[in-house]
Order: structure tokens, then C-alpha cells, then sequence
């Protein structure tokens, strides 16, 4: 069965992010298909790659990044959500004038549609939030 | 951007998005407009249900000017425009906080199959006919 | 078609659980998450309001339970502990998932 899931909240204040990891992690090992996972809301902080969690902390970003590469998830962030908070690739840092980007491994910065395209395309999708 | 439906067409499904929250406190409801808005362009069949604090949104005379953020509340009435025209909203829900149809803003749509006849896009429902709108859905996304 | 609802607040601080209860139909489940495992006690009033609800299944994510120190004989009878395998079987099981945040 094909999974879409979303990721409304970012890492470490709220349990979401934590959730969704552990439920796609445990749809994939099930041998089902995961068609997009996408982030938005604060969700799309779990996106950059300068957060450095203790060294006894699970790292939430390192985790997704690990399980994208893993399975080849495609792993999306919200395009406008990201710019109000500050997640950037290269192309969008460039396009914006910024010095510089942030975007982790295996993550890539689109727009909302393919939120609705995963509603369309997926059997089910499971939604993660406050 | 990718936000051109491309190999989806031909699917049509049942999207419901669930409105739950007050507007301003939090973002949910100003980026869950953001997502029905994009959505209306991949023509699937749309409806908005307003229910617990969710209504608060429809919540007619929303003046944002003195706490410095955008009044977004003026979209809903667009909404017509993009064909999202069914607006459910829970009469127990508006009742739990004190408020009736006539604290609501008036939404209307031009019926493409009626004559191009103005019609309200607000429903008001029961709890039990929401429940059975929720049951009737593909997919549901709340925020 | 039936609907798996997730809850993740705890029925002491909002309605949700609540709000929940009140729009599912028989058939349906809800799986209580994260802060949601709190409704699970048992002799609390959302207890009550759960047992009230005869074909609703129940669920609560065991991990969420554990982590929250709620051992089984805290909580309310007939409720179905489950993983996050168990989870994506209920989301599997139902044709659709409404997350209540």
C-alpha cells in the first residue's frame, strides 16, 4: 500500500516529528511504499541541516536524512512555509539574495501541490501536527 | 514549481480539509487556506468543514490592523472564485461559543450549473451530518 | 469505509478527545497518541466517555504509554494496546486517517 505522510510540526518541541519518523519507519519495514513525505507548518524546520542536538539526543533531522537515503523517500518542504521561516536551498538562498542555504541530505524545497498530488496519488495519508 | 497538476489528472477525489483552530493565535488556519487555495487548481472535489474553534475563522468584522499581521479572513469570501463552495460548519460548534449564522461573513458562489445563480457557500450542519460528511471522504487533512 | 482517528492532546487540557468521540461512527477507531495516551486512564470522565462508545474500537500506542509511566493496570478495559506496526495496520485496516491535532 502506498503511504503519504505529513509533518505539520518542527523537531524537538513537539513529539510530531518524532512520531512520524517512528510510523514511516515502521510502514517501510512493513514493505509498504511511501509515495512523499511531506513538510509543512514548522514542520519544515526538521529540514535544515545546522541544528546540533547533544551528543545523548536522538537527532531528528540526521534520522530522517538517514531513513530518506535508506528507501529513497522523497522527502519534500513547502516552499512558502520555508521562506517565512528560513529553510533554503541553494537555488532559492541564490534566488533570494541570502548568503547562504541550509537545506539537509535527501530533502528538497517545492510547493504545495505536491501535498495535494500525495492526497491524489497515495492509498492513505496520515497526518502528524499539534 | 511543481505546483502544476501533472500526473494526476484523471483522478478525482473527495478532499476534506478540517478547520479546527481560531485564526491569529496560531498559523494553522492562514496555511490551511494556503493549501486550499493551491489545491482548487488540481480540480478535485473540495470541502471545507468548520468545526470546535475552527469557526471562529468564518467569524465576520476580523480587524488585524493593531496586532500587525495580514487579515487573511477576506480569502474565504474569494473562495467561490476558485469553485471551493462547500463550506460546512458545525451548528453545535457555533453554539458551544455563543455565535449564530449572523456572526459569520456571507460567502457566495456563482452555480456554473444553475445559471450562474448566487448561492451560499456556507452550509450549516449537524454533528451527526458532519460526521457522515467526514465518513464520505477519500482523503481528509487537518491542520 | 471507516475512518482511523488519531488523538495527540491530552483530555485534560483540551476537547479534542472529545470532539473526537463525538464525530466518529460505528466502525471506526480511534488510536490515542503521544499526550492523547493521558485519556486512556482509567475512572476519569473521558474514560466513561470512551466505554459509552460500544462500536468504536480503541487504541493506544503502547511506546507513548510506557514513556508516559501508564502501566496496563492504570488503564481503562478494552482498550487494544498497539506499536507503530500496529498503527500502520489500523491505517491500513481503514480506508482513511483524520488526525485530530
Amino acid at each position: 500500500m502506498k503511504f503519504g505522510i505529513v509533518v505539520n510540526e518542527g523537531p524537538y518541541t513537539h513529539q510530531a516529528a518524532d512520531t512520524a519518523y517512528q510510523f514511516t519507519k515502521a510502514v517501510l519495514e512493513k514493505g509498504h511504499e511511501v509515495y512523499r513525505v511531506f513538510f509543512y507548518h514548522d514542520g519544515v524546520n526538521v529540514g535544515t541541516r545546522m541544528t546540533v542536538p547533544p551528543q545523548d539526543e536522538r537527532h531528528i533531522q540526521r534520522n530522517w536524512s538517514e531513513l530518506g537515503e535508506k528507501y529513497k523517500l522523497d522527502m519534500v518542504v513547502c516552499i512558502a512555509a520555508a521562506q517565512r521561516r528560513g529553510i533554503m536551498d541553494e537555488n532559492e538562498a541564490k534566488r533570494q539574495g541570502l548568503d547562504g542555504d541550509n537545506i539537509a541530505p535527501g530533502f528538497r524545497i517545492s510547493g504545495l501541490g505536491q501535498l495535494i498530488e500525495a492526497g491524489i496519488q497515495a492509498d492513505r495519508l496520515v497526518t502528524f501536527g499539534d | 514549481m511543481s505546483d502544476i497538476p501533472e500526473e494526476a489528472s484523471g483522478i478525482v477525489k473527495k478532499f476534506l480539509y478540517v478547520n479546527r483552530k481560531a485564526p491569529h493565535g496560531t498559523i494553522y488556519a492562514l496555511e490551511s487556506l494556503e493549501v486550499v487555495l493551491i489545491g482548487a487548481a488540481f480540480e478535485q472535489d473540495v470541502s471545507l468543514a468548520f468545526l470546535d474553534d475552527g469557526v471562529f475563522q468564518l467569524v465576520k468584522g476580523q480587524d488585524t490592523a493593531d496586532i500587525g499581521v495580514k487579515n487573511f479572513s477576506p480569502t474565504y469570501r474569494a473562495l467561490g472564485d476558485f469553485e471551493v463552495t462547500k463550506l460546512y460548519v458545525e451548528k453545535e460548534s457555533l453554539a458551544e461559543r455563543g455565535l449564530s449564522k449572523d456572526d459569520l461573513m456571507e460567502i457566495m458562489y456563482e452555480d456554473e450549473d444553475d445559471d450562474w445563480e448566487e448561492k451560499p457557500s456556507i452550509k450549516l450542519v449537524n454533528r451527526t451530518e458532519l460526521a457522515a460528511v467526514m465518513a464520505g471522504q477519500d482523503v481528509i487533512l487537518s491542520f | 469505509m471507516s475512518i482511523l482517528h488519531t488523538v495527540n492532546k491530552s483530555p485534560f487540557e483540551k476537547q479534542t478527545l472529545n470532539s473526537c468521540i463525538a464525530h466518529a461512527l460505528d466502525g471506526d477507531a480511534i488510536l490515542m497518541v503521544e499526550d492523547g495516551v493521558y485519556g486512556a486512564i482509567d475512572g476519569t470522565a473521558a474514560a466513561t466517555q470512551l466505554a459509552a462508545n460500544k462500536n468504536i474500537s480503541i487504541y493506544a500506542l503502547g511506546p507513548d504509554l510506557n514513556a508516559r509511566g501508564l502501566g496496563e493496570a492504570k488503564l481503562v478495559s478494552g482498550l487494544t494496546i498497539v506499536d507503530y506496526n500496529g498503527f500502520v495496520d489500523l491505517a491500513v485496516e481503514h480506508d482513511k486517517t483524520q488526525s485530530w491535532l
